[in-house]
C-alpha cells in the first residue's frame, strides 16, 4: 500500500471574511466545549476566542489598521482611540475583574493615530501548523502525539496523560491543556474525516474558500500562484507564511497567505522547532540509550511470558 | 452581506476574482467592507440622497442606457398637467393633506389616464372606480373630508382606539405589488424623443437636479470625490456588455421612507439598463429561511396568497366589484379573478360555488392598517386578548420592545411556540419591567402556554429563499417529547376548533366549518403530510390533476390553487421543490435544483435582456432572445414573456390582459408593460423618491425644508410609551445629539432566539456592545471595553463599549456627526445576555408597507451602566423633560416654515 | 486479545517492523486512532435539508444514526451554497440537538409566579377554547356601518422561520376564523 500524500491546509487570508464558520464547524464536529472569554467581552475587534487553545482549534484573528483599503475617505481626521485605554494592558487585573465589572483597560484596535480615512480590517483563521519538524511530537513521552499517514500531527486522547511537556515545546503556542481533564488538545486536521476522504470540517464550511485543504504539494503550488497574482496586482505586502520547507520548523503542514507581517496576526515571525538541538544531544547519550533499550526489552519479554496486562 | 449572508457572499468573492468591482455603502465598516474595493461610509438614513445623486449624475452626463430606457421604461410617457413636484412645492408633492399625512394622488396620473388608481390605497380608488361605473360619480372630496375629520379627532393623543382608527384610511397595499405594479388604465401619450417637458424623463431630470455632488456631501457625509468615483464605476459597468447589481437588506427597508429607498435604486437600475439582465437587478437579501415564502404565502394582514389584496370593507362588497377594482387592464394582473377564485376554491372547496361568489363573503374585511404595530395598540387597549407567537420574539426583536411586552401583559392568553424559553415566553417573571417595578408578576393576568416547536430536521416542508427558490427539507428524525411542527399545531388546533363548533348554526362559524381541512396524517403523532399541503398550494383541476402553470387557472370554479404564483411547484404530481440535481451536473442557471416562482423562472423580466428587436444586447450578456427561425423566445432561462409573441408584435386596440402587451412590453406584470421611473399609482408617499430625514435625526434636512416624510404613518401609534424626539433645528433636539443605527453581526441570528442558546455562537459574541468612534469616545468619556448607556425618548440600555474606526465620523452640513452602532441580538435569556437595542427604537412607519424605522434614529450616549429599578424610567423621563417632549413632538408637521434646506 | 495481536500492537514492535524507525508515526497509533471512523460514515442515512437560519437557503446534509441527528453539514450538491455553511448554519447540530431545547409544554396560569407542567393534549384543548372565546368576544359583523365579518379578538405573529405549508395553514385557518391581525417578521 502506497502512503497517502502529505495533506495540509492553505489558509488564504486575503479572502477571509472573518465569519468564524471554521470555528463553529470545528467545534460541532469535534464536540469541543464552549470557551467563553473572561470578563464577557474582549474588546479585541470582533475576536472573542482570543487565540488557539485546548478548546479553540480554529481561531480567527481580527486586525484593524489605519492603512488604505481602497479610496474610502470619510473626510474627518482621526486621532488615537482614547488617551488612557491603550498603553499598558494588565492581563491579571483583567482576569480578576470577572464578568460583572468592566475591565478598565482593554486596548482598542487600532491603537495608533493614522491619516484620515485609511482603514483596513485583516482577518485570518489560525490553526495548528502540523509542522514538518514538530517539537510537540518530539517531546511527547507517551506516544500520544504521533504523525499520521497524512503527515499531520495528532494527539491521541486515549493515550495522553496530561504531562504537558508538549505545551512549552510548541513554537506557536498552539497545543494546550484542557483545565478540567488535564489532557492536551489541538487540531487533528480532522484525522477521522480525512481517513475516509472527507474534507476537514473547517475547510468544508469556509464560505469563501479561504481555508483550502489538500495534498501539501498542490496547496503550495496554488499558494505560489495566488501570491504571484496578488503581487501582480500591486499588493506587495502579500507573503506566504510557513510555506518554506527550509524554515525553522521545516515548513508547516498548515500554512498561510498573509497581508502583513506575521506578528500583526499574532504569529511568531521566525518559529524554530524547540527540539532543534535534540539530535546533537542524542549523539552524546546514544550509548547509554542503547543499553537502556536492551534492558527494557528483557523486562518486557518476561512480562509476555507471564501474560501480563498493561495498565 | 459577509456579515449576515456569508455563504451568499462567496458569489461576490467569485465575481471579484473575475474582475468585478465591489462597492460597499454602509455607515459602518463591516466584514463586507473589508473585502470590498471601495467602502463608502454614509450617514444612516440618507441613501435616497446618495442614490438620487447618482441618478442626477447619470442624467446630467447622459450615462443612461438610451435604447433600454426608451423601449422598456416609462421615460417617454407624459404626465398630466396637474402634477406638482417637490421643486414646486417646497419639498412635497401635489395632493398632500397635511393633517391626515396622506396624499390625494389624483394629480400624479399619466396624461390620458382615465380613472387612475393612484395610490397604494387601492380600496379607496377601487370604490371610486366602481362608483364611476355605477354612474354615481367620484366622491373623493367627501372621503377626504371624512379623513380630515378623523385625523383631527386624533388630536387628543391618547393613543386610544380613535387614533388607531385614523390608520383605517391608510392601509396601503405595498405588498400587494410584490409581483407587479398597481393597476392603471387608459391610453397614455408618449414622446419617444423624451423632449416633452412633461415626459417622465424630463420630470425626473428636474426632480433630481437638486441632488448635486455638493448636496450629497452635505447630506450623506460622503466626500464629493468618493461619490463621483462611485458614479463613474457604476456607469462604466452598466452597458450592453456589462451589468451592475445592487444588493440590499433591511438597512434600506427599516425607514419611514423605506419603499422609496428601493424605488430610488429601481429608477437608477432601470436608467442604467440593469433590470432583467444577467448580473443585474436589485437583490433583497432577506434574513429568515422562509421570509420570502411568508410574504408569498403571507402571514401578513393585508394580502392573501400570491399578493392578492385582502378585501377592504369600504370597497369590496362582492367578488365582481373587488376584482374589477383590483385587477389591471393589461398584463398578468388582468387575470386576478382566476387567481382569487382558485384560492377560494382551495380554501372552501365544494362550498365555494358561483352562486355564493365562491365564498368571497367568508373573507374578513380590513378597515385600515392592522399591522403588528396596530395590533400592539389593540392589545394595550384590551381589544385583542389572545396572541399566538410562532417562531418570533417580539419581546426583544420588535421595535419598542417595552411596548411589545406591555401589550402581552394586557392579554388574556398567549401561546409561544419556539425551541427554548425565549424572552417573549418569560417576560412575566423576568422582564425588564419586573425589575423596574412597572409590572408585578402576580398582577399580570396573561395565561401563557409555551409549546416546544420542531426543528427543520424534524419535519417536511419547503422554504422559499431570497431568490424566490422553493427548496424542500425532508424530515430526518421524529420530534421528541411534546415537540411538534407548526403544521401539526395548526392542523390539530383547527381540527379541535371545528369539532367544538360542529353543528353550530351561527353564520359566523360557516367559514371555518366549510373549510377544507382534511389533510392526510402520518406517524404516531398524526403529523399532517406537508406534501399534501404543497399539492393544495400548487392547485388542481376539476379532476384533481395537479396544475402545472398559473395560466391554467380559471375564474369559473373549475380550478383550485392555494397560491397562484406557486402553481407549478407540484406539476405532474412531483414535488418540484425537492429536486436536487447536483449543481455540477447542470448549467449555471441550475433549473433542476428546487423550483423558483413563477414558472421556475430564475431572472424576472428577462425579456429585457434582449434588445427591442429580440437580439441579445451583447453576446457577453445574452440570456433570453428571440429565435426568428423557430419563432419563439429561447435562451438560458424560462422566458418571462409570452413564448411566441414576436418582438414586433403590436396588440390590437381593444386587447386586454396579456394580449394587450406589445412585443417590447418587457415588464409584463406592470399595467403598461414598462419599468416605472415615475410611479403614477401604487405609492402613498409620492410618485418619486425625495430625501426626508428619519423621524428622529440630529440633522435638519439639507435637501428640502420638509424635515420628515409628510406621509409617514405615525398617528396610529401615538402612546405614552412611544414618545418621539425633536429633530434637526427643533428645540430640544440637541438632547439626543448622535445618529443611531442598529444591525446584525455574523455571530448571531436576528433577536437571538436561534443563536443565544447555542454555546458555539454565543461564545463568539458574548456581550451586547455599542460601537463608537475614538472621537465620540473622547467627547463623552467612554472607555473601550467599559460600559456605556444609550438613551432615547423610549428607554435606556447599557452596552460594552467598542471604540473603533469601523464606525467613522462624518462631516454633515459642515459639522462632525458622530454615529452610534448597536447590534440588536441580545436579551435577558439564553447563554449570553444583554439589553435589547429595540428598547430604544420607536413605532413609526413607512406608509406603504407599515414597516418601522429602526435603522436610523437619534440618541445620547453616556459612560457607565444604566440605572436600575425605578431610576431607569426616571432617567428616560428626565431626558424627555429636558428635550421638552410632549405627546405631539415629532408627530405634528408644520410644513415648510423653517429656513433650513436649500429650496 | 491473543498474544500475537498483543505483540503486534506493541509500539516498539510496530516501530521496528513498520516503516517508522522514530516511533512517532504508525507505531504510535493507538487502538482508538486505528479504529477511528467519522460519524458521517457510520450514519444510517443522510437526509437532504435546507439551512433554517437566513434566506440564502444553503443545502444541508443531515446525518442520522439510530434515530438521532449526529451531524449536519453543507450539501456540496447545492448550486446555491456548494457545500458551505456560515457560523450559524454550522451550528445547526447544536440548534437541533443542544441542551437548550425544551421538550415539554410549559404553562403559566394568570397571576402565576412560575411555570407548571401541562399535558400537550390538555394544552391543545385549552388553546382551542381560548381561541373560540376571544374570537367571539372580539367579533364584528360591522365596523362603522360596513360589513366586516371578522374578529379583532386574537392575533398571530410569526411565519418567516416556518415552512410555506405552515404559513399556508396559519393564513387559511385564521382567515376562516375571521382573524385579520396575522403578521410575521417580514413586517418587522
Amino acid at each position: 500500500m502506497t502512503a497517502p500524500p502529505r495533506m495540509g491546509f492553505f489558509t488564504d487570508t486575503s479572502v477571509c471574511i472573518g465569519c468564524k464558520a471554521c470555528e463553529v464547524a470545528c467545534k460541532e464536529w469535534n464536540a469541543i466545549p464552549a470557551d467563553f472569554p473572561e470578563g464577557g467581552f474582549t474588546g479585541t475587534s470582533m475576536d472573542s476566542s482570543e487565540g488557539l487553545g485546548a478548546d479553540t482549534w480554529r481561531h480567527v484573528a481580527f486586525v484593524e489598521q489605519r492603512r488604505p483599503l481602497g479610496g474610502q475617505d470619510p473626510g474627518v481626521p482621526r486621532t488615537a482611540p482614547t488617551p488612557h485605554d491603550v498603553a499598558h494592558l494588565d492581563v491579571l487585573s483583567l482576569a480578576g475583574q470577572g464578568a460583572s465589572s468592566a475591565p478598565a483597560h482593554i486596548p482598542a484596535s487600532p491603537a495608533e493615530p493614522g491619516p484620515a480615512g485609511d482603514f483596513r480590517w485583516l482577518m485570518s483563521s489560525d490553526v495548528c501548523k502540523h509542522c514538518t519538524h514538530a517539537a510537540c511530537l518530539d517531546v511527547c513521552p507517551t506516544g500520544s502525539l504521533f504523525r499520521t499517514e497524512f503527515g499531520t500531527v495528532v494527539v491521541q486522547e486515549d493515550i495522553c496523560n496530561g504531562c504537558g511537556y508538549c505545551v512549552p515545546a510548541c513554537p506557536y503556542g498552539v497545543i494546550d491543556q484542557r483545565k478540567d481533564d488535564g489532557r492536551v488538545w489541538k487540531c487533528t486536521l480532522c484525522y477521522d474525516r480525512i481517513g475516509v476522504g472527507a474534507e476537514p470540517a473547517c475547510a468544508k464550511a469556509c464560505p469563501t474558500d479561504s481555508i483550502q485543504f489538500g495534498p501539501l504539494d498542490e496547496l503550495r503550488e496554488r499558494a505560489d500562484a495566488r501570491l504571484a497574482q496578488l503581487h501582480g496586482a500591486g499588493i506587495d505586502e502579500a507573503r506566504l507564511y510557513g510555506r518554506d520547507p527550509a524554515d525553522g520548523v521545516g515548513g508547516d503542514g498548515a500554512f498561510f497567505l498573509l497581508l502583513d507581517e506575521p506578528e500583526v496576526y499574532g504569529l511568531p515571525p521566525d518559529p524554530v522547532v524547540t527540539t532543534r538541538d535534540l539530535p546533537r544531544m542524542w549523539r552524546h547519550v546514544g550509548t547509554a540509550a542503547l543499553a537502556l533499550v536492551g534492558g527494557v526489552a528483557a523486562a518486557f519479554a518476561s512480562t509476555i511470558v507471564t501474560g501480563g496486562r498493561r495498565r | 452581506m459577509a456579515e449576515c449572508h456569508p455563504v451568499g457572499f462567496q458569489w461576490v468573492m467569485e465575481a471579484k476574482a473575475r474582475g468585478a468591482t465591489v462597492i460597499h455603502v454602509d455607515p459602518r465598516f463591516t466584514r463586507t467592507s473589508a473585502l470590498a474595493d471601495l467602502h463608502v461610509p454614509l450617514r444612516a438614513g440618507t441613501d435616497i440622497a446618495f442614490l438620487g445623486g447618482i441618478i442626477n449624475h447619470v442624467l446630467q452626463n447622459e450615462k443612461y442606457f438610451h435604447d433600454y430606457v426608451v423601449a422598456y421604461t416609462n421615460a417617454a410617457t407624459i404626465v398630466g398637467e396637474d402634477f406638482r413636484d417637490t421643486e414646486d412645492l417646497a419639498g412635497v408633492f401635489s395632493g398632500l393633506d397635511r393633517e391626515d399625512k396622506s396624499y390625494d394622488f389624483e394629480t400624479w396620473h399619466y396624461e390620458g389616464g382615465m380613472v387612475q388608481a393612484a395610490s397604494g390605497e387601492r380600496d379607496q380608488v377601487g370604490s371610486e372606480r366602481v362608483k364611476e361605473s355605477d354612474g354615481a360619480g367620484s366622491d373623493g372630496a367627501r372621503s377626504d373630508q371624512a379623513r380630515s375629520d378623523q385625523a383631527r379627532s386624533d388630536g387628543d393623543g391618547s393613543g386610544g382606539r380613535k387614533s388607531r382608527a385614523s390608520g383605517v384610511k391608510r392601509a396601503a397595499r405595498g405588498e400587494a405589488h410584490g409581483s407587479g405594479g398597481a393597476g392603471i388604465s387608459g391610453e397614455f401619450e408618449t414622446d419617444e424623443t423624451l423632449q416633452h417637458p412633461r415626459t417622465v424623463f424630463q420630470i425626473l431630470k428636474r426632480h433630481f437636479a437638486r441632488y448635486t455632488p455638493e448636496l450629497v456631501a452635505e447630506t450623506c457625509g460622503v466626500p464629493e470625490e468618493t461619490f463621483l468615483r462611485v458614479c463613474e464605476l457604476l456607469e462604466e459597468n452598466s452597458t450592453p456588455e456589462r451589468t451592475s447589481a445592487f444588493v440590499y437588506s433591511v438597512g434600506w427597508t427599516h425607514h419611514t421612507v423605506g419603499v422609496q429607498y428601493i424605488r430610488t435604486a429601481s429608477i437608477l437600475q432601470a436608467l442604467l439598463g440593469n433590470i432583467g439582465r444577467p448580473g443585474g437587478g436589485i437583490l433583497a437579501l432577506r434574513g429568515h429561511a422562509s421570509i420570502q415564502g411568508s410574504t408569498d404565502i403571507p402571514t401578513l394582514f393585508n394580502i392573501l396568497p400570491g399578493y392578492i389584496p385582502m378585501p377592504h370593507a369600504e370597497s369590496s362588497p362582492d367578488l365582481t366589484t373587488f376584482v374589477s377594482a383590483e385587477k389591471a387592464e393589461k398584463g398578468y394582473w388582468a387575470e386576478l379573478g382566476s387567481y382569487l377564485v382558485s384560492l377560494l376554491k382551495s380554501y372552501w372547496g365544494p362550498a365555494a360555488t358561483p352562486d355564493n361568489d365562491f365564498c368571497f363573503d367568508y373573507l374578513p374585511r380590513l378597515t385600515g392598517s392592522h399591522s403588528s404595530f396596530e395590533t400592539v395598540m389593540a392589545q394595550l387597549e384590551g381589544e385583542c386578548t389572545g396572541f399566538f407567537v410562532l417562531g418570533e420574539n417580539p419581546a426583544v426583536g420588535s421595535a419598542n420592545a417595552k411596548m411589545q411586552r406591555l401589550a402581552m401583559a394586557s392579554l388574556d392568553w398567549l401561546v409561544v411556540r419556539d425551541f427554548s424559553l425565549i424572552e417573549s415566553a418569560t417576560w412575566w417573571k423576568d422582564g425588564p419591567e419586573i425589575e423596574t417595578g412597572e409590572l408585578r408578576t402576580e398582577d399580570i393576568g396573561t395565561e401563557v402556554f409555551f409549546l416546544p416547536a420542531a426543528a427543520h430536521t424534524e419535519k417536511d416542508g419547503s422554504f422559499t429563499n431570497t431568490q424566490r427558490l422553493l427548496q424542500w427539507h425532508h424530515q430526518a428524525v421524529e420530534p421528541a417529547g411534546d415537540v411538534r411542527s407548526d403544521l401539526w399545531f395548526l392542523f390539530h388546533l383547527g381540527r379541535r376548533i371545528r369539532e367544538k363548533l360542529a353543528g353550530s348554526t351561527d353564520e359566523r362559524d360557516r367559514p371555518v366549518l366549510d373549510l377544507t381541512w382534511d389533510y392526510p396524517t402520518k406517524g404516531s403523532t398524526d403529523e399532517p403530510e406537508a406534501e399534501a399541503v404543497l399539492a393544495e398550494i400548487n392547485g388542481w383541476d376539476g379532476h384533481g390533476t395537479p396544475l402545472s402553470s398559473y395560466q391554467q387557472l380559471r375564474d369559473d370554479g373549475s380550478t383550485a390553487c392555494g397560491c397562484w404564483i406557486y402553481c407549478g411547484t407540484y406539476a405532474d404530481g412531483v414535488n418540484q421543490a425537492a429536486r436536487r440535481k447536483p449543481g455540477t451536473e447542470q448549467d449555471w442557471v441550475a433549473h433542476e435544483w428546487g423550483w423558483a416562482w413563477p414558472a421556475n423562472r430564475r431572472i424576472l423580466y428577462n425579456r429585457a435582456s434582449a434588445a427591442p428587436d429580440g437580439a441579445p444586447w451583447s453576446e457577453r450578456k445574452a440570456y433570453v432572445w428571440w429565435d426568428p427561425d423557430e419563432k419563439k423566445w429561447v435562451g438560458h432561462d424560462v422566458p418571462d414573456f409570452s413564448p411566441t409573441k414576436a418582438p414586433d408584435h403590436v396588440p390590437p386596440k381593444d386587447a386586454t390582459g396579456v394580449a394587450a402587451l406589445s412585443g417590447t412590453d418587457a415588464f409584463i406584470m406592470q399595467a403598461d408593460g414598462k419599468a416605472w421611473l415615475y410611479v403614477p399609482a401604487g405609492l402613498t408617499d409620492g410618485p418619486l423618491p425625495a430625501h426626508y430625514e428619519p423621524q428622529e435625526s440630529p440633522v435638519a434636512n439639507p435637501v428640502y425644508p420638509e424635515q420628515r416624510n409628510p406621509a409617514r404613518q405615525i398617528d396610529s401609534v401615538v402612546h405614552p410609551e412611544n414618545r418621539f424626539q425633536p429633530s434637526g433645528d427643533e428645540p430640544g433636539a440637541q438632547v439626543y445629539p448622535y445618529a443611531l443605527t442598529t444591525y446584525r453581526i455574523a455571530e448571531h441570528h436576528t433577536a437571538g432566539g436561534m443563536s443565544r442558546w447555542s454555546p458555539y455562537l454565543s461564545e463568539l459574541a458574548p456581550a451586547m456592545f455599542c460601537e463608537v468612534s475614538p472621537e465620540l469616545a473622547r467627547e463623552r468619556g467612554l472607555t473601550h471595553g467599559g460600559w456605556a448607556h444609550v438613551v432615547t425618548a423610549r428607554n435606556v440600555i447599557e452596552a460594552r463599549v467598542m471604540v473603533t474606526d469601523r464606525i467613522p465620523d462624518l462631516r454633515v452640513r459642515g459639522e462632525v456627526l458622530h454615529q452610534v452602532g448597536l447590534p440588536y441580538h441580545w436579551g435577558a435569556n439564553g447563554l449570553v445576555t444583554g439589553d435589547a437595542a429595540n428598547e430604544l427604537t420607536s413605532l413609526v412607519m413607512d406608509p406603504n408597507v407599515h414597516i418601522m424605522e429602526t435603522k436610523a434614529l437619534a440618541c445620547d450616549i453616556r459612560p457607565g451602566r444604566r440605572p436600575r429599578g425605578p431610576d431607569r424610567p426616571a432617567l428616560v423621563e428626565s431626558y424627555r423633560r429636558r428635550a421638552g417632549i410632549t405627546e405631539r413632538t415629532g408627530v405634528d408637521d408644520t410644513g415648510a416654515t423653517r429656513t433650513g434646506g436649500t429650496a | 486479545m491473543g498474544i500475537k495481536t498483543w505483540i503486534e500492537s506493541w509500539p516498539v514492535y510496530r516501530q521496528l517492523t513498520d516503516d517508522d524507525p522514530l516511533g512517532r508515526g504508525s507505531a504510535a497509533k493507538s487502538r482508538t486512532s486505528s479504529t477511528l471512523r467519522p460519524r458521517i460514515t457510520d450514519a444510517d442515512h443522510v437526509t437532504k435539508s435546507i439551512c433554517p437560519f437566513c434566506a440564502v437557503g444553503c443545502g444541508q446534509n443531515v446525518y442520522v444514526k439510530e434515530g438521532k441527528v449526529v451531524q449536519i453539514e453543507g450539501d456540496p450538491d447545492s448550486p446555491v451554497s456548494r457545500g458551505r455553511l456560515c457560523p450559524r448554519g454550522s451550528s445547526s447540530l447544536q440548534l437541533t440537538t443542544g441542551d437548550a431545547r425544551e421538550y415539554t409544554v410549559r404553562y403559566r396560569r394568570p397571576g402565576g409566579t412560575d411555570w407548571e407542567d401541562l399535558d400537550l393534549d390538555t394544552a391543545m384543548d385549552m388553546i382551542a377554547d381560548r381561541v373560540i372565546a376571544s374570537r367571539a368576544e372580539g367579533w364584528q359583523w360591522e365596523h362603522e356601518g360596513k360589513r366586516v365579518r371578522r374578529t379583532m379578538g386574537f392575533a398571530s405573529l410569526g411565519g418567516a422561520t416556518l415552512d410555506n405549508e405552515e404559513n399556508y395553514l396559519i393564513k387559511k385557518l385564521f382567515t376562516a376564523l375571521g382573524a385579520i391581525q396575522i403578521e410575521n417578521q417580514a413586517r418587522i
